[in-house]
């Protein structure tokens, strides 16, 4: 199978890590990651995003498999249940919201910025180095502290079930690849019952 | 016995329970595997060779190579 130019997205997506360390305003460029498969899913009604596109699920295939960092072995029956996967799509939603709550208390000067980026919901990192002041508004600079965050701790869950479990376990559960793929069977269903 | 008809390995997937992340397409010798509408992978049978690979692959592990009657 021919490689094609898509098939090299975990550069970018290791890229984006490395870059959010140095300058973490490049945490913005995460919203990518959001609206783009949203996008596809909507318009195009299909999860090409996941399909192709998606750098993470790249990166974890590239470790799990070919780095063999991986043991291979099944996921758990209940991580795999409809249950796990939309409940884990609310938390995420909600730990979102909170976030963006964060990012407006800031911009209302209720709350000061915290430079700091929070792994797993709960463990507070310092992050100081990788802000420089001035540049932007502090909401701003907030809100690429939270994205950080966001990105860091999936990161993180991905790397850990691939380790246990198969190489791309991160997509059986990712919010995204449930999120696109329910808008998918929305459209699917409409456009059935428009047909009829 | 009907001679006509033969048994043939076949990857048959769990499509309920799919999550249509599409690892098994890429892994597919035979290009045999698509995701069809994002919802869920669709074999065709008349190209899959039943060697496993995307069985392996699935991090779900909804796809089982099983005997097909054709």
């Amino acid at each position: 199978m021919k490689k094609q130019w898509y098939d090299y997205l975990w550069i970018v997506s290791l890229a984006y890590l490395i870059l959010g360390f140095f300058n973490i305003l490049f945490a913005w460029l995460g919203l990518l990651c959001f609206f783009i498969p949203l996008i596809i899913a909507v318009i195009g009604g299909n999860k090409a995003y996941c399909n192709r596109y998606c750098g993470r699920g790249q990166l974890l295939g590239l470790l799990g498999g070919r780095f063999g960092l991986s043991r291979k072995r099944d996921l758990p029956r209940w991580v795999r249940s409809k249950g796990f996967r939309y409940g884990f799509l609310i938390f995420f939603f909600i730990m979102f919201f909170q976030m963006l709550w964060n990012t407006y208390l800031v911009f209302a000067g209720v709350q000061n910025l915290r430079q700091m980026v929070t792994l797993l919901w709960t463990f507070r990192l310092p992050w100081h180095w990788a802000y420089h002041g001035g540049a932007v508004a502090p909401w701003a600079a907030q809100f690429a502290f939270g994205f950080y965050s966001v990105m860091l701790t999936s990161t993180l869950l991905g790397l850990i079930t691939m380790v246990f479990f198969k190489p791309r376990s991160w997509c059986v559960y990712c919010p995204m690849g449930t999120m696109t793929q329910l808008i998918c069977r929305v459209k699917h269903k409409k456009e059935r019952l428009d047909y009829r | 016995m009907n001679l006509t008809r033969k048994k043939s390995r076949k990857a048959v997937v769990a499509q309920e329970d799919c999550v249509a992340c599409g690892c098994c397409v890429k892994v597919c010798p035979t290009y045999s595997i698509r995701v069809k509408n994002g919802i869920a992978a669709e074999v065709d049978w008349d190209k899959c060779v039943g060697c496993g690979r995307c069985a392996r692959e699935c991090p779900a592990s909804i796809i089982e190579i099983k005997e097909a009657e054709l």
